[in-house]
C-alpha cells in the first residue's frame, strides 16, 4: 500500500510542479493547489497506514487504533494552504484585472525591463 | 422554515455523533493520564514565555473587533506591543539567569502536545522582535491612511508580530510551520493594502514563492516525522542522534532549501528585491527586518540544532552560498536607482554574512551571525524608514531625483548618517561587531573555506559602504533637484517618523557602544545550538 501511495505522492508532486513552472497564473495556482494535497498525502504516507480503527473512539472499544497525529496534521495544513489559496486566487484576479496579463513574464511593473540606472557622476 | 431547518440539521447530526461519544466516554470513568498530562494547573510564572506573542494576538483581536473606530486602532497596537516588549524584556532576563525555559501547552507533557521553549537565541530574538514593533508604531502611525487602518492595518501589524515572535518561541516542528503560515497570510495582508498596480504584481511574486518555500518545509517537516515519529524539536534531536543517517541527508537538504529560500540566499532570492519595494514603507522595513531572519533562525535551530552530522555536508555549500549572497547582494544595490530597491537588494546582501557564519558551524560562527541578524533587524528597519522619511520630506524617491534632506531636514540627515554607518558596518554603530565576530571566527576555522567566507563579509562591507556613501552625497548632501516635495507633510507626520528614525539609530548606537549587551547571551545560543544539552533536558525533564 505505501508503495502505490508513494507513487501517486510522485505524481502529485510531478504534475504541480510542472503546473508552477508555467508562466499563466492560473495554472501556477492549479499547481499550488496539487501541491499541497501532494504534501497532505506524503505527511498520510509518512504517518504509515494500517488497518486500524478510528482514534479516539477505539480507546472504548479496545480495538488498535490508527495514527491519530498524521490525520491532525493534514486537518492544520488542508485548512491552511486552502485559505492560502483562496487568497492567491482572488489576488491572481486582481492582478489579472489590474495589469491587464495573465501571464507573470509580463508582470514588470514591480521590476521594470530596463529601469533607469542610477547617475554616472554628481 | 428551509432556511431553521437547513441550520439545525448539522446541529442535529453533529449531536447524534458527540452526545453518544461523550456518553460513552463518561461511562469509561477518568482516563488515567499520569505521565501524558501535567497533573497540576501550568503555573502563572511558565506564561512569562508565551506573552510576547499573546498579547499582540490579543490585541489583533481587539483592533479586529473595534475595526469601526479608526481613532482607537494605533493605540490597542501601541498598547498591546508595549506589554508584549515588557514580557519580551522579563522573559529574556528570566532565561539569562535560569537557562531555558518550557511551558507545556494544554498540559500535555512532551513529546505529546506542542511546547513552547525558548532559549538564550529565542528570547534575544523575541525581545528585539517586540522592540522593533513598538518603535515601527511611531512611523505607522504618522504614515498609514485611514482607508488601511478600516481593513484592519493594525491587526495584521500586530499578528504579524505575534506570529514572528511565535516562530521563535516554539519547540515544536509542526508548531513553527503553522507560525511561519500566521506571519505569512498577515504579511500577505500587509503587502497588497491599497491595491495599486506595483503592489499586487509585487503581491504575485512574494506569495507564490513564499508559499513554495513554507510547502517544502511542511514536505520536510512530515518526511522527518515519518522517520523520527515526533515532532517536538529535543525529543527529533535525541532520536536523530542515536540514529544512522541515511534518508535523513535528503530531508536536511529540504530544510536547507525551504529556510534558505525564505531566508533569501543567492540564487534563491529573486523574489525579495522584486516585491519588497512595493508596500508601504513601514511594511517594508518590518519585513526587512523581521521575515528573513526568521529564515535565519529555522536554519538555525533546525539544520544545526537537529541534524549536527548532517549539516556538516552543507557547512561548504552555505559558506560559499553565503559569500555569492553577499557581495552579488551589495552589487544588485550598486546597480539601483530607485531608492527602495537598493534597500531591498542590500538586505539580501547582508543575509550572505549571516549564511556564511552558519557555514562555519562554530560557536564563534554562530555567535556572529546571531549578533548580525539582531543587528541587522534594526538596521535594515532603520533603512527603510530612513527612505521613507527621506521620501516624505524632500520627495526623492531614486538618486537622479536631487537630494535637498540636509538643507530641509538637517536633524533627519543626521540620523540618516547614523542609520548609514550602521549598516556599512563603521563604528560607532552596532554593525561593526558581528562582521568582526565572523572575520575572528573564520581566524579561528582558519582553513580555505573560512578565508573565502571572511573575504566575502569584507568585500560586502567595501561595496555596501560605497553604495551607501553614494546614496548619501547624492540624496542627502547634494541641492534639491527639481523634484517637489509632497503636499507639506503636517508636523505631527514628521515628528511621528522622525521618531521611530531616532530610536531605531539610538538602538544601533546603544548596541555599537555596549556590544556586551548581546554579545554574551549571543554566545549561550550559540552553545547551546552545538550543544543542546540543558535546552533536551529542560524539556524533557518537564512535569
Amino acid at each position: 500500500m505505501e508503495v502505490v501511495m508513494c507513487a501517486v505522492v510522485a505524481l502529485f508532486y510531478a504534475a504541480s510542479i510542472y503546473l508552477m513552472l508555467s508562466r499563466h497564473m492560473i495554472r501556477i495556482l492549479l499547481g499550488v493547489s496539487i501541491f499541497g494535497n501532494a504534501v497532505n498525502l506524503t505527511i498520510f504516507t509518512a504517518g504509515r497506514l494500517t488497518e486500524a480503527a478510528p482514534p479516539v473512539l477505539s480507546a472504548l472499544t479496545g480495538a488498535e487504533p490508527a495514527n491519530p497525529l498524521p490525520q491532525a496534521l493534514i486537518l492544520t495544513a488542508i485548512v491552511i494552504s486552502f485559505s492560502i489559496f483562496a487568497f492567491l486566487l482572488v489576488l491572481g484576479m486582481r492582478a489579472y484585472q489590474t495589469l491587464g496579463t495573465d501571464n507573470v513574464h509580463r508582470m514588470r511593473t514591480a521590476e521594470a525591463n530596463s529601469p533607469m540606472p542610477p547617475p554616472m557622476g554628481y | 422554515m428551509a432556511t431553521f431547518r437547513s441550520r439545525i440539521f448539522p446541529v442535529a447530526v453533529l449531536a447524534g455523533v458527540l452526545l453518544p461519544a461523550s456518553a460513552l466516554a463518561a461511562g469509561e470513568g477518568e482516563l488515567d493520564t499520569t505521565g501524558v498530562m501535567l497533573q497540576s494547573a501550568t503555573g502563572a510564572s511558565d506564561w512569562l514565555i508565551t506573552l510576547p506573542f499573546v498579547i499582540p494576538l490579543i490585541g489583533a483581536a481587539l483592533a479586529l473587533a473595534l475595526r469601526g473606530r479608526i481613532g482607537f486602532q494605533s493605540w490597542v497596537a501601541l498598547v498591546s506591543m508595549g506589554l508584549a516588549t515588557i514580557a519580551a524584556v522579563a522573559a529574556f532576563a528570566k532565561v539569562l539567569a535560569d537557562g531555558p525555559q518550557v511551558m507545556a501547552v494544554g498540559n500535555w507533557l512532551p513529546p505529546f502536545g506542542i511546547l513552547i521553549a525558548v532559549d538564550a537565541l529565542g528570547a534575544l530574538f523575541v525581545l528585539i522582535t517586540t522592540l522593533v514593533g513598538l518603535v515601527g508604531l511611531g512611523y505607522a502611525r504618522a504614515d498609514t491612511d485611514e482607508g488601511s487602518v478600516q481593513y484592519g492595518f493594525f491587526t495584521f501589524y500586530q499578528l504579524m508580530i505575534a506570529g514572528v515572535c511565535g516562530a521563535f518561541s516554539t519547540g515544536d516542528i509542526f508548531n513553527l510551520y503553522v507560525w511561519f503560515e500566521v506571519f505569512l497570510l498577515s504579511s500577505f495582508g500587509l503587502i497588497v493594502m491599497g491595491s495599486t498596480a506595483i503592489q499586487l504584481d509585487g503581491g504575485v511574486k512574494y506569495g507564490l514563492l513564499n508559499l513554495v518555500a513554507t510547502t517544502v518545509f511542511l514536505i520536510a517537516v512530515g518526511l522527518l516525522y515519518g522517520l523520527t515519529g515526533t515532532l517536538n524539536m529535543a525529543d527529533i534531536g535525541q532520536v536523530l542522534a542515536a540514529r544512522p543517517s541515511g534518508p535523513l541527508l535528503t530531508v536536511c537538504a529540504l530544510f536547507v532549501l525551504a529556510f534558505a529560500m525564505k531566508a533569501a540566499v543567492f540564487p534563491l532570492h529573486f523574489w525579495l528585491p522584486a516585491s519588497y519595494h512595493t508596500p508601504a514603507v513601514i511594511v517594508s522595513a518590518l519585513f526587512a527586518g523581521l521575515l528573513t531572519k526568521v529564515g535565519i533562525y529555522s536554519l538555525m535551530r533546525v539544520v544545526v540544532m537537529l541534524f549536527g552530522a548532517e549539516f556538516d555536508h552543507f557547512s561548504a555549500l552555505l559558506i560559499v552560498l553565503g559569500t555569492a549572497t553577499g557581495v552579488l547582494g551589495a552589487l544588485g544595490a550598486l546597480a539601483q536607482a530607485d531608492l527602495r530597491r537598493m534597500a531591498a537588494f542590500l538586505v539580501v546582501s547582508g543575509i550572505g554574512a549571516m549564511i556564511v557564519g552558519i557555514g562555519f558551524g562554530t560557536v564563534a560562527g554562530l555567535t556572529g551571525t546571531i549578533v548580525y541578524a539582531v543587528h541587522s533587524i534594526i538596521a535594515m528597519t532603520a533603512l527603510f524608514v530612513l527612505v521613507g522619511t527621506m521620501e516624505g520630506a524632500t520627495g526623492v524617491r531614486t538618486l537622479n531625483d536631487g537630494g535637498g534632506l540636509y538643507t530641509a531636514f538637517p536633524f533627519a540627515a543626521a540620523l540618516g548618517l547614523g542609520v548609514i554607518l550602521a549598516v556599512a558596518g563603521l563604528p560607532p554603530f552596532s554593525g561593526f561587531w558581528p562582521k568582526f565576530l565572523l572575520v575572528d571566527a573564520a581566524f579561528q576555522r582558519g582553513d580555505a573555506l573560512a578565508v573565502l567566507g571572511a573575504a566575502g563579509v569584507l568585500l560586502t562591507a567595501v561595496i555596501t559602504t560605497i553604495v551607501l556613501g553614494r546614496a548619501w552625497v547624492l540624496t542627502v548632501l547634494r541641492p534639491a533637484g527639481d523634484v517637489t516635495p509632497p503636499a507639506a507633510a503636517s508636523g505631527d507626520e514628521m515628528s511621528g517618523k522622525m521618531g521611530t528614525l531616532a530610536l531605531l539609530v539610538m538602538l544601533l548606537l546603544g548596541l555599537g557602544l555596549f556590544p556586551s549587551l548581546v554579545i554574551p547571551a549571543a554566545e549561550v545560543g550559540a552553545e547551546g545550538l552545538l550543544d543542546p544539552v540543558l535546552y533536551t533536558q529542560r524539556v524533557l525533564s518537564v512535569q
